[in-house]
């Protein structure tokens, strides 16, 4: 970025807050509670200040593929920043279909400057799976397809952050028989640095946490085997579980409604997932902090975990019986052996599909 | 001059829409609605478990977040017979409601004002004056038509502040979101003051939306796609003597965000709709497709329990009105629903001529639309297929389904409610009942809606309040939980009028697994291509006559498109198991 555009360059932490209408302490307020996501000390909150307030906001092209927009509504739920704040303050978001100003050839054009004037230093955000079945035609935008756009737009990018579970693994669409070839980013894209907030939807507090550790430290956070931040993803839900106690004793929900239902006993017995699940949901929570699937009732189903869609089906069904399971096993060894069981359930259940469409005649896609 | 224009992508929607148009002397004469992207998901669906239906469909739209799951509870509640208690029903009509009402606040502000509001003219308002306008417009609305209070930050100050970071944020030249627009282009009449008000109030509702959708946190765990709906009721728990389900402090939450919602509705929402709509009736002449269409709403919003879906008392009753003769009310029966694929990319086995019942439809894909590669296609081939959307037809013709749909029904139905927000409207921007029917209608029908739910959202959660006063605290009817209770076969429909209109899932049961599943959402009525009639479908008629000044930015076409509030990621049809075979479905 040249130093022309940097107009804030020279301004005042306070001064440039000001003039957004943003008042420092709640601007080091919103930084806490990132330090807080990434698992910082509060000290790194100044450090990260002075980062985002330099008028370097970097330009985010955010692309939309075989999408539902849950990801770009997730956005919307941004609080510390808020979502107005991230889109005017934050970032320079020069493209997202679901919220810009511009259609048709002014919209292509608005990309086109982008990837021209910041080659290789915009930040990409992809929602949505790609199609790569029949040349990619099951999703085009602008006459082109998903998957040639995602290569110039994602090949170009500093960085790419595939939001949500189809954008990283491949999603719904991808959910055998994968009727229309869908993948995630890093499978169709490869050479640039791509980090994975799965999650249907992406919990916009890991998208923000993520932003400001790439602009703080001009790096990605460092990942799991998935690409996935170990600040989101790096515990089991069942680790972090407010009902963990009643798991330990064996207090289990039996029946929708029943008494231990309404007493906030363990779901596993109505198919909760979290003892497979890596993600945050039982810390950060949604909608600023109010609740959880499990909190309101419902078990997880493990949606930040790739080919989750297969692997954790059906979702009423309990995990496979672990030995032992109860006080005295560590939840590592209940996880693993879940894990395992889950990859073993959607060969299983692959192998089943594909016999069923032969039995029917058909393999078509 | 003829010339054709395409607007692809078409943004400020859900979705991937393509809009073709033939543009002759400033008119549009002819257009094209074609949806570019297709996932696959009832081809997925096969063989799952009917119980985890709702999780899979949900995903049809993150936008519209809780309407499938909605239909598709109801739907494996018809075919298994399933009554979900009372409580479960007010639950979901307090989602459903706070839905619409969010959904449509932000389409209103962040999807749509921004083809009649141009921000850079903001720039030039005089904060003063623009608080004066405020206050005068929302004194009209709020005090003596709503008899609320005034929306409290309309002071010189307050939009001195939104002025001067607008001012700062141009000042970056580098506009994000809202660069290389069409803005300064003449079809913009709103004064600069009130292009302040409005930009301060899109920036308001940013925040607004957040908050009053905390309400699907509370009941539904989180927002989007809330995780608590169940065949048979809901997963969150009443009690009022624990911390872990519904309580009287959980209670007193939602009544504080659903006042907080209808304030702003009151307050802003109403008062801005009507302002800007004062400056733009020649829209109330264009867009109404010319009586090539008509409307429909299959009802919702139970109010009692009751063995099938429409006995049990809806408040929003179902019919069907025509222009010609309106507000005369028809009835409607789904097995008047049939579907066409003359121009979309499907085949039928009988040919693509015949329309065919969803009762016993079928699904084939059929692409023969262009394959560019790693290039781009300039224009589709409009006289074949070319849409991934199947044209829905009810007694053969295209129909609009959605908020203005609603709108009419209610107001041939002679519902109160809607009757005397209907007339204020119509009284105020002085215009006749006909107006309805065209692009101001449509966006302004919105807002009645948004105005009546607002409101009734409290309803629901009293009558809540008053049923769990009387000891019932029944969220599931769990009897037929456990598949092996299940018929071999069973197969139902769930209706459910989703912010964006009419929607219908279709399931059939086989072997306690999913056998076929056909989903006929809103956008699929709105954004049909032709049928084999060649009769056009809502979104190609309504731009018939449309004018457009300046082909490079037509604008005009995004006023009247995104006035049905376009959703198409779920409105593409899937493959069934064999490519075709739908099952016959109950009917209501």
């Amino acid at each position: 970025m040249s130093k022309d555009e940097s107009v804030w360059t020279e301004a005042s932490l306070e001064e440039y807050l000001e003039s957004r209408g943003v008042s420092r302490r709640g601007f080091l307020g919103f930084m806490t509670t990132v330090a807080a996501t990434l698992a910082l000390p509060v000290s790194f909150a100044e450090k990260a200040a002075a980062a985002v307030t330099a008028d370097n906001r970097p330009p985010v092209v955010w692309m939309e593929y075989q999408d539902c927009a849950g990801d770009s509504e997730s956005l919307l739920r941004a609080s510390r920043p808020s979502v107005g704040d991230l889109i005017l303050n934050y970032l320079s978001v020069d493209y997202h279909e679901t919220i810009m100003a511009a259609a048709g050839h002014q919209a292509e054009e608005a990309l086109e400057n982008t990837l021209t004037k910041y080659k290789g230093k915009y930040i990409a955000v992809v929602e949505g799976s790609i199609p790569v079945n029949k040349d990619g035609i099951y999703c085009m935008v602008g006459g082109r397809t998903a998957l040639s756009s995602a290569k110039e737009v994602c090949g170009n990018a500093a960085a790419v952050i595939a939001v949500g579970t189809c954008a990283a693994f491949g999603g719904i669409a991808a959910g055998e028989p994968n009727p229309t070839g869908a993948k995630g980013v890093m499978d169709v894209i490869k050479g640039v640095p791509i980090i994975n907030l799965p999650g249907c939807p992406m919990n916009v507090v890991n998208l923000t946490a993520t932003i400001v550790h790439f602009l703080t430290f001009g790096t990605l956070p460092p990942t799991d085997r998935y690409k996935r931040p170990l600040f989101a993803y790096g515990k089991r839900i069942h680790d972090n579980c407010e009902r963990r106690a009643h798991f330990d004793q064996g207090q289990y929900v039996e029946a929708w409604g029943d008494s231990g239902h309404r007493q906030g006993w363990c779901l596993y017995k109505m198919g909760c997932k979290g003892p497979s699940t890596f993600h945050n949901c039982p810390t950060v929570r949604w909608n600023d902090g109010i609740s959880w699937p499990v909190q309101a009732g419902h078990g997880c189903v493990g949606c930040s975990e790739p080919g989750f869609w297969d692997t954790m089906g059906p979702f009423y069904d309990r995990l496979p019986d672990v030995p032992g399971f109860g006080a005295d096993v560590t939840a590592t060894k209940v996880g693993l052996g879940l894990t395992a069981a889950a990859a073993v359930g959607v060969a299983v259940h692959g192998v089943a599909k594909t016999m069923q469409l032969k039995a029917s005649g058909g393999d078509k896609e | 001059m003829a010339k054709k224009i395409v607007v692809d992508p078409l943004t400020r929607i859900e979705g991937h829409l393509r809009i073709e148009a033939v543009v002759e002397n400033g008119v549009i004469k002819d257009a094209w609605s074609s949806s570019t992207m297709w996932r696959g998901i009832e081809q997925i669906l096969q063989g799952r478990d009917p119980r985890e239906l709702w999780y899979w469909t949900q995903r049809f739209c993150g936008v519209c977040t809780t309407v499938h799951s909605i239909a598709s509870v109801r739907a494996v509640e018809d075919a298994l017979d399933i009554v979900p208690p009372l409580n479960a029903e007010l639950i979901r009509n307090i989602i459903i409601g706070i839905q619409a009402v969010q959904d449509h606040v932000i389409h209103f502000y962040h999807l749509h004002a921004l083809d009649w509001v141009d921000i850079t003219s903001a720039l030039e308002a005089d904060p003063a004056k623009t608080a004066a306008l405020a206050q005068g417009v929302a004194k009209k609305y709020a005090v003596d038509v709503l008899g609320n209070r005034p929306y409290a930050k309309n002071s010189a100050q307050y939009f001195e502040t939104i002025k001067q970071r607008v001012a700062a944020f141009v000042g970056t030249k580098r506009l994000g979101p809202f660069a290389n627009a069409y803005w300064g282009h003449k079809a913009y009449k709103l004064p600069a003051e009130a292009n302040l008000m409005a930009v301060a109030h899109y920036l308001e509702a940013l925040d607004w939306q957040r908050e009053v959708i905390k309400i699907h946190a509370l009941l539904g765990s989180k927002n989007p796609h809330p995780q608590t709906f169940l065949v048979g009721g809901m997963a969150i728990p009443i009690d009022t003597n624990s911390q872990n389900a519904i309580n009287a402090d959980m209670l007193a939450h939602i009544k504080e965000l659903l006042v907080s919602a209808k304030n702003f509705v009151e307050q802003v929402y109403i008062p801005d709709l009507l302002a800007v709509a004062s400056f733009y009736k020649e829209w109330g002449s264009y867009g109404g497709g010319g009586g090539e269409f008509d409307f429909i709403s299959f009802g919702d919003f139970p109010t009692t329990t009751g063995p099938r879906f429409h006995d049990r008392g809806l408040w929003l009753k179902p019919g069907r009105v025509t222009v010609a003769d309106f507000p005369t009310l028809h009835e409607v029966k789904a097995e008047d629903i049939t579907e066409y694929v003359t121009h979309s990319w499907y085949s039928y086995k009988e040919g693509d001529d015949k329309g065919l019942n969803p009762l016993s439809g079928e699904t084939t894909q059929n692409y023969t639309g262009p394959s560019p590669g790693d290039g781009k296609y300039e224009y589709l081939d409009t006289d074949g297929k070319y849409s991934w959307v199947k044209a829905p037809r009810y007694m053969d013709r295209p129909a609009e389904v959605g908020p203005l749909a609603r709108c009419l029904v209610a107001y041939a139905n002679g519902q109160p409610e809607y009757k005397k927000v209907v007339d204020l409207v119509l009284g105020d921007l002085n215009i006749p009942a006909t107006a309805l029917f065209s692009t101001l209608g449509r966006t302004a029908a919105r807002g009645i809606e948004t105005l009546i739910y607002a409101a009734k959202n409290l309803d629901w959660l009293d009558m809540l309040i008053a049923n769990i006063k009387t000891g019932d605290i029944r969220i599931h009817t769990g009897d037929k939980w456990n598949p092996s209770t299940w018929p071999k076969e069973a197969r139902g429909v769930g209706f459910h009028e989703a912010p964006r209109g009419m929607l219908s899932h279709w399931v059939n049961i086989r072997d306690a697994k999913i056998a076929n599943f056909q989903a006929v959402v809103p956008s699929t009525w709105n954004a049909s291509p032709r049928d084999a009639k060649k009769q056009r479908g809502p979104y190609e008629s309504a731009l018939i006559g449309t004018p457009v000044a300046d082909p490079e930015k037509p604008i005009e076409i995004l006023r009247t498109i995104h006035s049905y509030d376009p959703c198409l990621a779920c409105a593409v049809h899937l493959l069934d198991e064999d490519g075709n075979e739908v099952s016959r479905v109950k009917v209501l």
